[in-house]
């Protein structure tokens, strides 16, 4: 190599410092300056893009926060969880809960300006409930027969049977109500919704802008002018984006993350917790596991509040099986609150297995942080009660495959929790369920607590139900249920009105404002 | 002469296409063997609830449907006629996002062999210059560092240290590209290629050092010393002119890897490069993007060796007369 190309080599090397320590000065300013306007561009750090922009599809967190601030659903849940009205203004259900009557909505238009109205909504479902399309919020309308449109204002699902679930799972993004013109193809690459937000621009695997709606039907406009999901993979790097003003929002699952978020004084963290629980699940259609006084033993030597300090840096509470704040467990109400191991010997006798038992135990590896120190805190426990946890450690891929097809005793499991527990346990716990399979465990019991659910307006009522449904659960230890954990917003100090729900959901992104 | 030449291209046009062939046929069959398909990466642990119905419908889209035989050769087939395949989670060809995503990891490739050679190639000579010697351990030292300090932990410090400290952190901006935004495109490239270009300085400065003793102990040296040539010349001319083979050869096999992506450094950085590609594809299970990707890489690698090659007959008088 010549003098001169060592030369050049030193020049480039000079010039990348040069940029450097120039850009050093102006880097946060150019990023806050960018974006930090009253009004205008909110940039929300996410770890991915979304898997698919087709609303009926989408169940990957990214998509599912996407594409809820681009369509709308017929109804809606509020802060709180409770069901308000969405494109449906109102709905009334007859005397004997046989059908539904939707009254819709006016003057609601679509992101290419058609006009919404009951014919959409009559497509839109009959294509839900149509197995070609895949939908996966399918089983939420297997009570419905059929679906008229009386007129365009109005809507009537003739039901087999009362269900007053209904109304919640009309609400998530999975039932978006679609245009009756508009085809998978066409919304995968361009979204047409009657969302707060219409999709502005897409760089694949970098960035996805949504710009407001101006014709948005709902009484609180869009405060920000635009909104875009940035994409860095790495939570850390999300921080520094944050630090150095480059991005504004944030949602973290890491507490160790959102501890470090909250260190540098300049990002508030806020926690909410979650509708998802963690759960070691059990298949008592299995081996010891069939003996309800062996999944009783596991019940009993379990100290969850140790597997969440342990595994979660105590960040969570300890949960029954129904986590919604309307129809909370009592976890003190379950056999063995506390850990008792006298108590997890003396099941083990009763199912003449006193000398202990095997358990073989799938364990997902990276798909969420806790999974691995959870097994094995839940490993080192069951041992002293002579209950052998015997893992096996799976990448994610390999634990879905294995868990769909309900190959395990046991799951250590992160499950997402739904606002209505039927919404959450009617499809695990049901005979008929779609996940029963998976659930391993049914019974008479369990049925007519659903179906009595299902059948019941009456939220008191409903509620009283839903707890026998969770003694059920728990007196015949179906699972064993851990914990629920915290999710953690971050946001620079420009930022306001953004409201984080216990569902995990972005739909709050419509009021919030920056500068 | 010119018939010996001949054979030789061919045999080596023959060998590169095998060579593809069996990267095309080992990337099916690996990506085959991981446990899930597109339809459980999409849709998770919801696949379960999925009636038979539903999921013969979602492998018709996906072309599951098919034996993997004819998936093989549609696949190849395709790809001969430039029909890399489609991603449906980016709703792009997979040419058109390669397109996007080589020329970035093509760039940071570059700059990292360029800051690795600017560290690597002085420090080498410098640790050659005097063995044992303060400066020799230098060179030890810089290089132990850059063998074992790994990439994530270098890339999160100097992340975390420019943001916090300096507020500087292009990377959190937008990517954008050489032609879009040059200056931010290099500010954004700048502390990538420095992790990526310190690992690589290593294995240089190494190759360097020891490249550069051996031909030191050569007659033709002690010659040039003997006839006067000024120290710098006989180091630069002499010296290294001649122990260049070697370092060219580490350079060549480093820019190959680096050709693949560094998936670790692309994510840390939020760089769109063909790593990112890649790493994507298979969490997606989406098949033709990460074969013809891979492929891709590969002939970009075999490239990559015969300039190499070709390097040595400039750079080595030797090899152009053999």
């Amino acid at each position: 190599m010549s003098r001169g190309a060592l030369s050049a080599i030193g020049a480039t090397a000079l010039l990348s410092i040069a940029l450097t320590s120039c850009s050093s000065s102006s880097g946060p300013a150019t990023g806050a300056g960018a974006t930090g306007k009253a009004g205008g561009a909110l940039v929300v750090g996410v770890t991915s893009d979304p898997d698919t922009l087709f609303p009926w599809k989408a169940t990957q967190f990214q998509a599912v926060n996407v594409l809820q601030n681009i369509y709308g659903t017929l109804t809606e849940f509020d802060k709180d969880l409770n069901v308000v009205p969405g494109l449906a203004e109102s709905w009334q259900t007859s005397d004997d809960g046989k059908k539904l009557t939707l009254t819709l909505r006016k003057g609601v238009t679509f992101g290419d300006g058609s006009t919404f109205d009951s014919k959409d909504v009559k497509a839109s479902l009959e294509k839900i409930m149509d197995e070609k399309t895949a939908a996966v919020a399918r089983a939420s309308l297997s009570s419905v027969k059929s679906v008229e449109a009386p007129d365009d204002g109005s809507v009537v699902l003739e039901l087999t049977g009362p269900d007053a679930a209904l109304p919640g799972n009309l609400a998530t993004v999975n039932m978006a109500m679609l245009s009756s013109d508009d085809t998978e193809e066409k919304l995968n690459a361009t979204p047409n919704g009657t969302g707060p937000f219409t999709l502005g621009k897409r760089v694949p695997s970098q960035s996805l802008t949504l710009a407001r709606n101006d014709k948005y039907w709902g009484a609180e406009k869009p405060k920000v002018d635009s909104v875009e999901f940035r994409v860095i993979p790495d939570e850390s790097s999300i921080v520094s984006a944050m630090q150095s003003g480059n991005v504004q929002l944030a949602v973290f699952n890491d507490p160790l993350v959102a501890q470090t978020a909250q260190g540098g004084g300049t990002i508030t963290v806020t926690k909410t917790p979650q509708l998802s629980y963690h759960a070691l699940q059990l298949n008592a259609r299995r081996g010891d596991l069939k003996d309800v006084n062996v999944r009783l033993a596991i019940q009993c030597a379990i100290d969850r509040k140790q597997v969440l300090d342990t595994a979660a840096l105590g960040e969570g509470e300890v949960t029954g099986p129904i986590t919604a704040p309307a129809f909370r467990s009592d976890p003190a109400r379950r056999p063995c609150p506390d850990r008792d191991l006298a108590k997890a010997a003396e099941y083990l006798a009763k199912a003449g297995k006193a000398g202990g038992v095997t358990v073989k135990t799938i364990v997902s590896q990276g798909e969420y942080a806790t999974s691995v120190n959870e097994a094995q805190n839940l490993k080192a426990q069951l041992a002293e009660a002579k209950i052998d946890l015997e893992l096996e450690v799976l990448e994610s891929g390999a634990f879905v495959d294995r868990w769909v097809a309900a190959d395990f005793d046991a799951a250590v499991a992160l499950n997402g929790g739904r606002p209505d527990p039927d919404g959450s346990y009617g499809r695990y716990f049901t005979g008929t369920g779609n996940l029963n399979k998976v659930a391993g465990y049914s019974s008479p019991e369990l049925d007519k607590l659903f179906a009595e659910g299902k059948a019941t307006t009456d939220q008191a009522a409903r509620k009283a139900i839903y707890d026998k449904v969770s003694a059920e659960l728990e007196d015949n230890a179906a699972w064993i249920w851990l914990f629920t954990s915290y999710t953690y917003t971050g946001t620079t100090s420009n930022v306001s009105g953004f409201v984080p729900m216990v569902s995990g959901s972005l739909q709050y992104l419509r009021t919030t404002s920056v500068g | 002469m010119r018939r010996i030449a001949a054979n030789r291209a061919v045999r080596r046009v023959a060998g590169t296409l095998g060579t593809l062939f069996g990267v095309a046929v080992f990337v099916f069959v690996m990506l085959r063997a991981i446990p899930g398909d597109q339809i459980t990466a999409g849709l998770g642990t919801e696949a379960a609830a999925l009636t038979p119905a539903q999921r013969a419908a979602l492998e018709q889209y996906y072309g599951l449907d098919r034996s993997p035989v004819t998936q093989f050769f549609s696949w190849l087939g395709n790809m001969l006629t430039g029909n890399f395949g489609y991603s449906a989670r980016s709703q792009q060809s997979v040419l058109e996002m390669t397109l996007h995503s080589l020329p970035v990891t093509f760039e940071l490739a570059v700059f990292s062999i360029v800051l690795a050679l600017v560290i690597g190639v002085p420090l080498g000579m410098l640790a050659a210059s005097r063995t044992n010697a303060p400066r020799d351990l230098l060179g030890q030292v810089v290089s132990l560092a850059g063998l074992s300090v790994p990439a994530f932990l270098l890339a999160t410090t100097l992340l975390s240290v420019f943001a916090a400290s300096f507020g500087f952190n292009p990377n959190g901006q937008g990517f954008a590209t050489l032609a879009e935004d040059p200056l931010l495109n290099l500010r954004q490239m700048f502390l990538p290629s420095l992790v990526l270009g310190f690992g690589i300085a290593a294995p240089i400065l190494r190759t360097t050092r020891t490249a550069v003793l051996e031909v030191r102990s050569e007659d033709f040296v002690r010659t040039a010393r003997a006839k006067g040539v000024p120290p710098r010349r006989l180091q630069v001319r002499h010296v290294l002119g001649n122990a260049l083979v070697p370092i060219v050869t580490m350079t060549g096999l480093q820019f190959g890897y680096l050709l693949g992506g560094a998936v670790v450094v692309e994510q840390i950085f939020s760089v769109p490069g063909v790593g990112r590609q890649v790493l994507l594809g298979i969490q997606q299970k989406e098949y033709a993007v990460v074969q013809s990707t891979v492929l891709v890489i590969a002939l970009a690698f075999v490239l990559v060796n015969l300039l190499t090659d070709a390097l040595y007959r400039v750079i080595d008088p030797r090899v152009r007369a053999s």
